[in-house]
């Protein structure tokens, strides 16, 4: 047996057959509705307000109706009626006044399916409407309140330069930005919308719940257990070791199951309750695209004042996002959008103020970029305006601003490592023939114009700020017999490669090969509160947790070889003199029949110098960046304003791609799902209520609608990132895609399109403004 | 009403009301979760199974129209515990990521394998257009099928 294996097993940077992937491509992976029924299992339903927003006077159960086999559930019949997240508004059924459409009333549960959907019918709700606030404009002019004292949910206000020496001063921070402004040779305004987007995760929500002797336990498709955990902690006010919650093989989040599934497990955990019986409540895809968040819809006024040369001097730019009826993350996704809507630029002078308010549809959350793609929607797209004023290519004013290693952010954070912004500009028109298209200009073959375009972006990588320090992530790693190591974190795997990424990180960081390393389900009995599973922060610095205690375990375990002390001996094995007299396996063995359980518990520690000020909104707000450039071939159908992408080129930097095919798979799956953010996807409201909640109306790409992805990983490690310097990638692709598809079609027609999505109507409609002349 | 039928190879009869979804019938007494429900429509294309050899979505499909016909399902791909080749190039390209749609992808890339060894890009395009994926992109999927064609042809893996 080798004692430890060559230095050629390492598979850091390797792309190796991921390990969930037999069971996925046999069947065998049990998804939270594939999962056998319990003894006694009985169905659960949601049943929902039919308008926006009014008083909720009473519900009636209809007497002709057999409720003798139904389980109801109302809003007296919970414990803590919240569902605890920041702010702690929503409540978990309905009680007093409605807020939103969909908004879930009573809780019915029965075991014969089809009577749980004539029971649903057999419900009847007592509303007086009242006139609902559908859009944020008119939620911000506070005509009616709905939420708070001023429908606001959260404002911030980030100012550099000028704009900051004011407010220091006590001075009026926006009249500073003004009068740089003024003083500006090119100054152009324009306001850039947003729109809602459905995650539309292909696995719909989904929770199994029960109760026993051990407490509440809820299973499902769920992306943060811990999330779970405190809902459960705040709605019943059990014990922390009283509940249970697990993550089935998940079937696609995109933040989608980020904080929902807190209310679907609430919601069977509560039938369960009252049944006695184990409750499965599986979402039909109307329910889910109805009642479920989506993408916050955003509004980005933006004025920018630059030299004649293109030198970008002041910034000054107004958001206001929707948050729909419940604060649910909307601080944090308005916080992301104000950190990145001056874009991957510098200027000597930004006053960036952002606002999210409530308005009565259902609760928007958190969605893959997290607010950014919003924002750098605005900001890409102004650049573009800019240059046209400036009569430059918008690469060439991208270029010459973009941030570079020592320039500072609009927070006043110096870049000191892993800037790569010029080296993915670089890269992708190299990749992509950039330079020698454009300047081809608009190619026109029968009613076809073929245009291309671009952007330029940056994403802060792991969490923001001060959040590391607040969620103190931890990881554990247990020796297993037969020196195997068992990895636990409630970070999941919910299809971007967690599981075999990690094992990667560990199997290199203990010197051991990939299939000697273990990942735990992730259950919050068993693992450690990891923070959750979002903002790129599950391989940077999650990650990194997971390498820091593979490599304690393993210096133990060879310690045991050398019969040394831990840590006397630490130089990754086979530099000792001699061999070891103990294989690895056999010292582990020794090591565990000597201390019953071997593990370390290892908790994240951020970088020394990130220094953030919550209150100024000032500092690192990231340890690093991750970069990229995105270019973009579009075809428009000059009759028909369709629009084919044709191809997409997009060089980001990863930091280190530890599986580049996984990378590539996230990068080329979250570009794709920008192009349908850009072009297709739309949320058609009429009252407040969704008018197209079905696979066929919300129109998401298929393979015919993917362009071939052309994707060049840069690698500029982060220092503190694992396996030599992996940074977040599971945002970025969301970012750029959207102004890099618009930017093609202004080159392809003229049109310059200011809102989203750029669907053939609306494309027209540009066009005919341009053609009475209306300035775009 | 009783329908038999042959799953996966094996004779299978099921006791259902006719307009019972062939998707219920694999799911729940022929107990093969591997086909998955994403729309109950027909758009999405993850209860994708064969029906006498041809793609279907098995949530349009009524157990009545079943009777002495050939399903494959996810479950009957792979070969004395071996993955096809189509199901080891998913897993080694990419091709599957949160998994959820890819036994649905499979059947269908392997209706078009069936037709077509060789198939161009477009072709491969075209014939899981009717297959949602939300997490790939398609590219990955796409170079799976075709890494899976050049298996087969070149005799690697045995074909189900």
């Amino acid at each position: 047996m080798a004692t430890s294996p060559p230095a050629s097993a390492s598979t850091v940077g390797r792309s190796v057959p991921r390990t969930d992937g037999p069971p996925k491509v046999t069947g065998a992976s049990r998804y939270v509705d594939d999962i056998p029924a319990m003894p006694g299992e009985i169905f659960g339903r949601t049943v929902r307000s039919p308008v926006p927003r009014g008083i909720l006077r009473g519900v009636r159960l209809d007497p002709a109706f057999d409720w003798s086999d139904v389980t109801v559930v109302l809003a007296e019949d919970v414990p803590v009626n919240v569902v605890a997240l920041i702010l702690d508004d929503q409540p978990i059924l309905a009680t007093g006044k409605v807020n939103h459409a969909y908004e879930p009333i009573v809780l019915l549960g029965c075991a014969d399916r089809l009577k749980l959907a004539r029971a649903v019918q057999a419900v009847a709700l007592d509303i007086d409407p009242l006139p609902p606030v559908l859009d944020a404009r008119a939620a911000l002019d506070g005509g009616e309140i709905i939420w708070g004292a001023d429908n606001v949910i959260k404002r911030y206000l980030i100012t550099h330069g000028c704009a900051d020496a004011a407010r220091e001063r006590g001075e009026a921070s926006e009249a500073a930005i003004d009068a740089a402004l003024a003083r500006c040779e090119v100054v152009v305004t324009g306001t850039y919308a947003s729109h809602h987007q459905e995650q539309l995760y292909i696995e719909p929500q989904g929770v199994i719940a029960w109760w026993d002797e051990a407490g509440a336990h809820a299973t499902g498709s769920i992306q943060c257990p811990f999330y779970v955990h405190k809902a459960f902690l705040k709605a019943f006010g059990l014990p922390p070791d009283r509940i249970h919650i697990t993550q089935s093989v998940t079937g696609g989040g995109f933040g989608g199951k980020e904080e929902y599934p807190s209310i679907i497990a609430l919601h069977a955990a509560l039938l369960a309750r009252k049944s006695g019986r184990p409750v499965r409540m599986i979402y039909d895809r109307t329910e889910d695209i109805e009642a479920t968040t989506k993408r916050h819809p955003a509004s980005c006024e933006i004025t920018s004042g630059c030299d004649r040369d293109g030198a970008l001097r002041a910034l000054k730019i107004r958001i206001l996002m929707d948050g729909g009826a419940y604060a649910t993350l909307t601080q944090v996704v308005l916080s992301r959008g104000a950190l990145h809507a001056a874009g991957a630029y510098r200027w000597d002078d930004v006053w960036i103020e952002a606002a999210a308010v409530a308005t009565n549809t259902p609760p928007n959350g958190a969605f893959r970029g997290f607010g950014a793609p919003q924002t750098i929607w605005a900001i890409e797209r102004h650049l573009d305006r800019v240059a046209r004023e400036l009569g430059c290519d918008p690469l060439d004013l991208k270029a010459k601003n973009v941030l570079r290693p020592g320039d500072s952010t609009a927070t006043g954070q110096v870049l000191r490592v892993s800037v790569a912004g010029e080296e993915c500009i670089t890269r992708a028109i190299a990749a992509s023939g950039y330079r020698q298209k454009r300047a081809a200009g608009p190619v026109v073959r029968g009613r076809v114009a073929r245009g291309i375009g671009l952007s330029v972006f940056m994403h802060g990588a792991g969490f923001t700020g001060s959040g590391e320090r607040y969620y103190k992530g931890k990881v554990a790693l247990d020796l297993a017999p037969g020196g195997r190591l068992r990895i636990r974190t409630a970070s999941t795997d919910i299809g971007q490669g967690t599981e075999t990424v990690f094992r990667q990180i560990a199997a290199d960081a203990a010197g051991l090969p990939l299939d000697r390393v273990e990942f735990a389900v992730p259950c919050t009995t068993t693992v450690p509160d990891s923070g959750p599973t979002v903002a790129s922060r599950t391989v940077m610095v999650v990650g990194s947790i997971v390498e820091a205690a593979a490599r304690e375990l393993a210096s133990r375990v060879r310690a045991e070889q050398a019969g040394q002390e831990p840590g006397a001996g630490e130089g990754d094995g086979g530099a000792a003199a001699g061999p070891p007299a103990l294989s690895f396996e056999e010292a582990a063995d020794r090591l565990l029949a000597r201390e019953g359980q071997v593990t370390s518990l290892k908790q994240y520690e951020p970088p020394d110098y990130v220094r953030w000020d919550d209150e100024a909104y000032k500092g690192d707000a990231y340890p690093c960046f991750g970069w990229a450039c995105d270019v973009v071939e579009v075809e428009v159908d000059l009759d028909t304003f369709e629009v084919t992408v044709v191809d997409f080129w997009s060089a980001t930097d990863v930091g280190k791609a530890i599986h580049p095919v996984m990378c590539k798979g996230q990068i080329e799956g979250g570009s794709l799902q920008a192009i349908g953010w850009a072009l297709s996807e739309e949320i058609v409201w009429q009252g407040g209520r969704i008018k197209n909640p079905r696979m066929t109306n919300y129109i998401i790409p298929t393979s015919l609608d993917a362009p071939p992805f052309h994707v060049v990983l840069v690698e500029e490690p982060f220092p503190f990132g694992p396996g030599g310097g992996a940074k977040g990638i599971g945002e970025m692709p969301m970012d750029g895609g959207a102004p890099a598809v618009a930017a093609a079609i202004e080159h392809a027609t003229g049109i310059a399109a200011r809102a989203l999505p750029l669907t053939p109507e609306r494309l027209l409609e540009a066009a005919w403004s341009a053609g009475r002349g209306e300035r775009l | 009403m009783k329908v038999s039928l042959v799953v996966n190879g094996s004779p299978r009869e099921v006791d259902l009301p006719p307009l019972s979804r062939l998707l219920d019938a694999l799911r729940g007494p022929l107990g093969l979760t591997g086909t998955k429900e994403g729309c109950a429509e027909g758009e999405c294309g993850a209860c994708t199974v064969l029906l006498d050899g041809d793609p279907v979505n098995a949530c349009l499909v009524a157990i009545g129209q079943c009777e002495g016909r050939r399903v494959t399902t996810v479950e009957g791909l792979a070969c004395a515990g071996h993955l096809s080749p189509l199901q080891r190039c998913f897993v080694e390209e990419g091709g599957a990521q949160c998994g959820i749609c890819t036994p649905g992808m499979l059947l269908s890339a392997e209706a078009l394998l069936a037709r077509s060894p060789d198939p161009s890009e477009l072709e491969v395009r075209e014939a899981l257009a009717g297959n949602l994926c939300r997490c790939t992109g398609y590219q990955r999927i796409v170079e799976s099928v075709r890494a899976a064609a050049a298996l087969r042809r070149g005799g690697g893996g045995a074909a189900p």
